[in-house]
């Protein structure tokens, strides 16, 4: 039960904005001493924002920061780890050319004079043998040499060592992620040992059991707001699922969706995933839109990439029946030619046919890029200006037009929506279903979930494996969330 | 006024204005005396190395790391071969040129082979490429000069009005190269691929294709530069094109062609090339010694390098 004890922390109205993104949007939060907080939410959700807040990397645009009753005015990481409030963050922070002892000693400035090194290296030892007994990791290990599951072992138990600053909360962002579950299981029994004695963490995790088991009170996260909080055992996971998904604005498009779709069209793309080891695969007709799901860089974009390297070379396990276009994710380097104008990047794609005998037209390439200044509203003066006269969104429907201005058929979409503001995405949303009605095959991964309404057909992935294969009318944010953070699945 | 802005927008506007100055400083010197020979015997040597360098022009365009310097060992070789075919009999001519061109575009094949199949980084394939054609050079010509057909030796020393017609044709080539550069799907590919390869990639353009074709060309213009060179000096010699090795890149980059790749420009290299050839004579003209004459080439290169460096990292 929770203990009416006094808070650690607690924020009143963080707010946080990254240029037109509202990452945070008025969030009251806090912790007590002595307590586990879990803290769920997809993507983008604003969990890490807000994590960044407390462990002082980020500074709110608006709102108070307010530690153990007095307000803090200029709070920073030097601040938080004078208060005793540390966090492991997802990006593993070691130095891969320092060894694990000399590592810590980063943390923790007053472990000086001669012997430095072996005293930092007791002290890790100590902790790892605490938290992982049995671990096997040596303090003069190097962290680059270690695997990535011993590397966060070492970043976990180095963020619990104590020697001049307190140790009152610890924020742990995705702590098991790269833990197997016997480690995970070590971590989460000593968490709540660290509980016990009176410490207080925050525990981020998409592993939704992990949550449930270890945290004392819930706090649900959506569109940079807090959704719900409540103690632990007041939730079970069909409600967690159910608080963080959002499952009202989906049934117009999920219609339309269904009445565009044509009937027999023919097969575009067949693909299995290099690491599949069951008969699953991927298929994609004419006139589809297919969603690739689940969490990020678990092996969605190396199938998109595979199909794309099929188009134009053999490749076992994939079949490819069409010209094929990319729309890159990442602009700057999947994508933009920075020397180029807006109309010489699109028209990069379709030079072939915007040739006059053996000479690219520019005429035709000046009307091939003004279609599509007027069909995706590229908001330009001149389409020859350079691409980077144009704001991010803008440059992302460049990259759109130069794909679907081409004779592609088939369209890979490699989470091309990142970044970019809700005006653009409502703008090409309408514009993909239009061209996947006229028979365009669309291959569209996201990380964001709401973009899969668009789709009529949702693969769910999961270490380089397609684990779910959801069609249209199955299709719900919780089938999706269980596949891909599937503690069970 | 707007004409002149435009002008100065140009990134080759500058080598022209270069070699202006050159010619300006040198016939002052004279007293006006020779200024119009000086042009003529600019233009004759400023074409050996406009064509080699928009060769290498395009290798440097596909992107950093991407550079032939087999030039020189190339044009040996070439030049060799072009006049061994040829042997001082005006009815080989061609076939001597077609043989000069072979080789060249057998060297560039070669090269991209080396950088693709056993992923050589461009500087070390064609560097090391070039001490083996050095070798096959020197074991097939035997060191010795080989003379040409005179009827090509009249060919490659052919004026009209004081202009070489080799200048004239070389124009008509680069003329071509400028369409092909920023008109053909070949030339958008190599801008594409010296911006961004991946995304080149990723935008459906041919890189394995565009680089083997580049290289190739760069091949080419060796060859022919080869046997035109020998037919100017007349005779071939192993050490014929040792100067094109610096002299080609130097025009690429004084002619604002940028070293990161992705942006090309060909009518800079005629301006370049100018100026090189002009200032040559200008020291000569003033009578600096053979030392110092290197000397300030090298930094006036280095300091174009710093100039136009300087202005990409200010954007």
């Amino acid at each position: 039960m929770l203990k009416a004890n006094t808070d650690i922390i607690r924020l009143n109205g963080a707010e946080k904005h990254f240029g037109a993104v509202r990452a945070l949007n008025g969030v009251d939060f806090h912790v007590v001493s002595g307590e586990c907080v879990g803290l769920v939410g997809h993507n983008g959700a604003g969990k890490s924002t807000l994590m960044h807040m407390v462990a002082g990397t980020l500074r709110p645009d608006g709102g108070q920061i307010v530690v153990r009753g007095n307000a803090e005015i200029d709070y920073s990481v030097a601040r938080a780890l004078k208060l005793g409030i540390r966090c492991v963050f997802q990006e593993l922070s070691l130095c891969p050319n320092l060894s694990i002892a000399e590592n810590t000693r980063i943390n923790h400035p007053a472990l000086t004079g001669l012997g430095w090194r072996r005293k930092a290296a007791n002290l890790i030892a100590a902790k790892l043998e605490e938290i992982f007994p049995h671990h096997g990791i040596s303090a003069d290990d190097i962290a680059g040499d270690l695997s990535i599951g011993r590397r966060q072992m070492v970043e976990v138990a180095r963020a619990f060592t104590v020697t001049r600053d307190p140790l009152d909360l610890v924020i742990l962002d995705e702590p098991t992620s790269s833990l197997d579950a016997h480690t995970a299981g070590q971590l989460l029994a000593f968490v709540r040992r660290f509980v016990a004695a009176g410490g207080s963490c925050i525990l981020i995790s998409h592993v939704l059991g992990e949550v449930l088991q270890n945290a004392d009170r819930i706090v649900v996260m959506r569109d940079g707001k807090v959704v719900a909080t409540d103690a632990a055992k007041a939730f079970d996971r069909d409600r967690l699922v159910a608080t963080m998904g959002g499952a009202e604005a989906r049934e117009k498009i999920a219609a339309e969706i269904a009445a565009a779709r044509p009937a027999d069209s023919p097969i575009r793309v067949r693909a299995r995933p290099a690491r599949q080891e069951d008969g699953r695969e991927l298929v994609a007709r004419a006139g589809e839109i297919i969603g690739l799901a689940g969490l990020a860089g678990h092996g969605q974009t190396d199938l998109l990439l595979a199909i794309f390297a099929a188009a134009t070379r053999r490749k076992t396990g994939i079949e490819v029946a069409a010209p094929v276009a990319l729309v890159a994710g990442d602009r700057q380097s999947d994508g933009i030619f920075p020397q180029w104008s807006i109309a010489e990047n699109i028209g990069i794609r379709s030079l072939a046919r915007l040739r006059n005998g053996l000479l690219i037209s520019p005429q035709r390439e000046a009307e091939l890029a003004e279609f599509w200044k007027q069909k995706i509203g590229i908001r330009t003066p001149d389409m020859t200006n350079n691409i980077f006269s144009l704001s991010g969104g803008n440059q992302q429907k460049a990259l759109f037009a130069r794909a679907l201005g081409s004779d592609a058929e088939i369209v890979l979409m490699d989470d091309p929506m990142r970044g970019v503001d809700i005006g653009t995405k409502l703008e090409v949303y309408d514009l993909v279903r239009e061209e996947a009605a006229k028979g365009r095959t669309f291959l569209w991964y996201t990380t964001e979930t709401e973009e899969l309404d668009n789709c009529d057909h949702v693969h769910v992935f999961k270490n380089g494996r397609i684990v779910a294969n959801l069609t249209r009318d199955e299709l719900t944010e919780e089938k999706i969330i269980q596949s891909s953070f599937g503690d069970a699945a | 006024m707007t004409f002149v802005k435009s002008l100065a927008a140009k990134p080759w506007i500058w080598s022209f204005l270069g070699a202006l100055l050159v010619w300006l400083a040198t016939i002052s010197f004279t007293g006006g005396y020779g200024g119009g020979g000086m042009v003529t015997a600019a233009l004759s040597l400023a074409v050996f190395t406009v064509i080699v360098g928009v060769g290498q022009m395009f290798v440097i365009t596909l992107g950093p790391g991407n550079v032939d310097l087999s030039l020189p060992a190339n044009i040996g070789l070439a030049s060799a071969v072009a006049m061994k075919v040829m042997d001082g009999s005006d009815s080989m001519i061609v076939v001597g040129l077609l043989a000069a061109l072979a080789c060249g575009a057998a060297i560039g094949a070669v090269n991209y082979l080396l950088i693709w199949a056993l992923r050589i980084p461009p500087i070390i394939a064609t560097l090391s490429a070039s001490f083996i054609i050095q070798s096959i050079d020197i074991s097939y010509g035997r060191g010795l000069q080989i003379k040409p057909p005179p009827g090509f030796a009249d060919f490659a020393n052919w004026q009209i009005l004081g202009i070489p017609v080799l200048a004239i044709l070389t124009v008509l080539f680069t003329i071509g190269a400028a369409i092909a550069l920023q008109r053909m799907i070949y030339g958008r590919s190599v801008l594409a691929i010296g911006q961004n390869i991946r995304a080149a990639w990723l935008a459906g353009v041919n890189v394995g294709r565009t680089r083997f074709l580049t290289y190739t060309l760069s091949g080419v213009l060796g060859g022919i530069d080869g046997a035109l060179l020998a037919g100017y000096f007349r005779g071939a010699n192993v050490d014929i094109g040792n100067e094109y090795l610096l002299a080609s890149i130097a025009v690429v980059v004084i002619g604002g062609t940028s070293v990161a790749g992705g942006k090309a420009n060909v009518p800079g290299v005629w301006g370049a090339a100018l100026f090189l050839v002009l200032l040559l004579t200008m020291l000569n003209t003033f009578g600096v010694s053979a030392g110092v004459r290197l000397l300030l080439t090298g930094l006036i290169i280095v300091g174009v390098i710093t100039v136009a460096g300087g202005e990409k990292a200010s954007r």
